[in-house]
């Protein structure tokens, strides 16, 4: 307990940096949102007159307090450009993303474990060299790649997936699902080759431990001493990656939502970096901080639950 | 034990013709240790790559931003090995002009961000107490913003100069960098040879230098390695984005996003730039691990 409240007090600090260098970054820039708004060939009273407005002419560590204010009270600013209030733009997005991150990270892990076992069983093993051959392919291929690799000959070639667009759930399940199969794979074809590894390491130490020996002694089929004895104890490190791995993720969905035209919240990002809608950008930042740290904390939690040792142990680190 | 016992009755009886197994074992673990096929071919491709970018200007290319009107978004003719692309820019030259980019911004940025990172985990891990504490903090702030978001807003502040480029790519690399560095400063922060250094009086900078630097380089050299194809992908993607160097100079994440707009129609455009970058980021790290096992053989002391 005293250990969470610790990591919780940490996180709180970690925000508050995270959100105060953004704004920082975004309220230094050349050239403000003010210019834009104001078009090509407008006087300098007119920028000064919305920036008057916006209260852009304030200084930066005014504006950083109210705007921290702000998001406790569920303000989190509106969009200079179409006037969209910033939480509803993000909340509104993020359910699509997180299906994409939730799915991808669905399919990486049912490749990863698997394949995992298959090396661990048999380190250096024939499985083991085709898989760690195909794992250092697919570490080399960045996921815009894969994504066009995808679309290439699923999309272009086979015609079987749809190339870009979304649906919304109420479509129904598999309208909902089939655009996000491509994007979501290649995702998972650049996640899948960190937690195989892991899994690989962590399981052939597992494996040598006195109970596996016990399971075999009495008989026990290999796939029954792999999934019930030795999956459990040999996915620490990886159920930590999993939590790590959504920084990974959020980075990876902005480009590929690019990619496959999915309304997620790496495109309301993109666009607003093209128009320097800078109250979303800061937005958009202090979301994905949110989410990654709410995800490790939650990996913390899991992490107790999982090793026993751990939750009698007190606290460790 | 056996190697012991075989050794000496070697030397016992001297006529007999004996195999000593200890020198064949010697033998057989340099044999396995030799770097093999996957070493080398993927370091010849990467010479090949790296001297048809550094000599670019030399060797009779068009240039990458000529338009040739009789071709245009032509598949490999005369004249254009490779074809051209979408506005009818020969495809080669723009592949071999967009290496530049590419390989700058992978050598660059990892020195960068491991340099930096070094200091402050030097600092962190030597200095302990306040400081490392806000290092910590610091280290964690930026770990938790995604690496594409922290280049995103970068692109946007400091715009699209191959410099900025290198610059905050490298930035990505400190928390790493600089948690790898602090965790062998505290290992040898405190070994004997640290305090002799103190008891003689030397600044603290020099006992940096001096004692601990020479301790943690290897592996950082081995960080610096893992992150040269990494930095590559990364310039890609936020090329491929629009968000890395200007548009005019290309680079292969920007060739690769002008493809995908005709993949349909003309797939070679956008294939070709992704089989080179494909190549050379494996080669990049396949020839990174066998270094890195060579370098771990070196620091165990068995070669």
């Amino acid at each position: 307990m005293r250990y969470l409240l610790y990591r919780l007090r940490r996180l709180a600090i970690v925000l508050g940096v995270v959100t105060f260098i953004t704004f920082l970054l975004v309220n230094v820039l050349p050239g403000d949102v003010a210019y834009e708004m104001a078009g090509m060939d407008s006087t300098e009273e007119e920028v000064q007159e919305i920036r008057e407005e916006l209260g852009l002419n304030r200084p930066v560590l005014i504006r950083y307090v109210e705007w921290v204010g702000g998001v406790f009270t569920g303000d989190w600013g509106t969009s200079y450009i179409n006037k969209e209030n910033v939480w509803d733009a993000v909340t509104d997005r993020f359910p699509v993303s997180f299906e994409l991150m939730l799915l991808a990270q669905i399919l990486a892990l049912s490749m990863a474990i698997p394949a995992g076992m298959a090396s661990a069983f048999r380190p250096n093993g024939r499985a083991d060299r085709i898989i760690g051959a195909l794992a250092f392919a697919s570490v080399s291929m960045p996921s815009f790649m894969t994504a066009i690799l995808l679309i290439f000959v699923f999309a272009l070639g086979l015609g079987w997936l749809p190339a870009t667009g979304y649906e919304p759930l109420s479509t129904g399940l598999w309208a909902n699902l089939k655009p996000m199969i491509l994007p979501a794979l290649s995702l998972a074809l650049v996640e899948w080759t960190i937690l195989m590894r892991t899994l690989r390491v962590e399981m052939i130490s597992v494996l040598q431990e006195n109970y596996i020996a016990l399971a075999r002694a009495k008989g026990m089929s290999n796939l029954r001493i792999l999934w019930v004895h030795a999956l459990r104890p040999s996915s620490f490190s990886m159920i930590t990656l999993l939590g790590l791995q959504v920084a990974r993720l959020l980075g990876g969905t902005i480009i590929i939502e690019q990619i496959f035209g999915i309304p997620g919240i790496g495109r309301l990002l993109i666009h607003a970096v093209y128009t320097r809608d800078f109250i979303v950008i800061q937005g958009c930042v202090t979301f994905f901080a949110l989410a990654f740290v709410t995800a490790n904390f939650l990996v913390d939690v899991a992490y107790a639950w999982l090793d026993p040792r751990v939750r009698t142990g007190g606290s460790h680190g | 034990m056996a190697d012991v016992t075989s050794s000496r009755q070697g030397t016992q009886t001297e006529d007999k013709p004996q195999i000593d197994m200890n020198m064949v074992a010697i033998a057989m673990h340099r044999r396995s240790r030799r770097l093999g096929l996957y070493f080398w071919i993927p370091m010849i491709w990467l010479v090949i790559v790296a001297v048809a970018c550094i000599f670019a200007p030399f060797w009779g290319l068009p240039p990458a931003d000529e338009i040739d009107w009789v071709y245009i978004q032509s598949p490999p003719v005369e004249g254009h090995p490779l074809g051209t692309d979408n506005l009818g820019r020969d495809l080669l030259s723009r592949i071999v002009w967009g290496g530049r980019v590419s390989l700058t911004v992978g050598f660059a940025a990892p020195f960068i961000g491991v340099g930096l990172g070094l200091i402050l985990g030097l600092i962190a891990g030597y200095y302990r107490g306040w400081a490392d504490e806000v290092i910590g903090i610091l280290i964690d702030a930026w770990l938790a913003i995604p690496g594409l978001v922290v280049l995103l807003l970068f692109s946007v502040v400091f715009g699209g100069s191959l410099f900025m480029v290198c610059v905050s790519l490298g930035l990505l690399f400190i928390p790493t960098a600089a948690r790898i560095t602090r965790a062998a400063t505290l290992n040898y922060a405190g070994r004997e040879f640290v305090l002799a250094a103190k008891a003689m009086g030397a600044s603290d900078f020099r006992i940096m230098r001096k004692e601990i630097f020479p301790n943690i380089i290897w592996p950082l050299i081995a960080f610096i390695l893992i992150d040269i194809p990494i930095a590559i992908v990364i310039e890609g993607a936020l090329s491929f984005l629009g968000l890395s160097v200007k548009a005019p100079t290309p680079s292969w994440g920007g060739i690769i996003a002008e493809g995908r707009e005709v993949l349909s129609t003309y797939p070679h455009i956008a294939m070709y730039p992704t089989l080179v970058m494909f190549v050379t980021v494996l080669s990049f790290n396949l020839v990174g691990d066998a270094i890195r096992r060579r370098l771990a053989d070196v620091r165990e002391g068995a070669i």
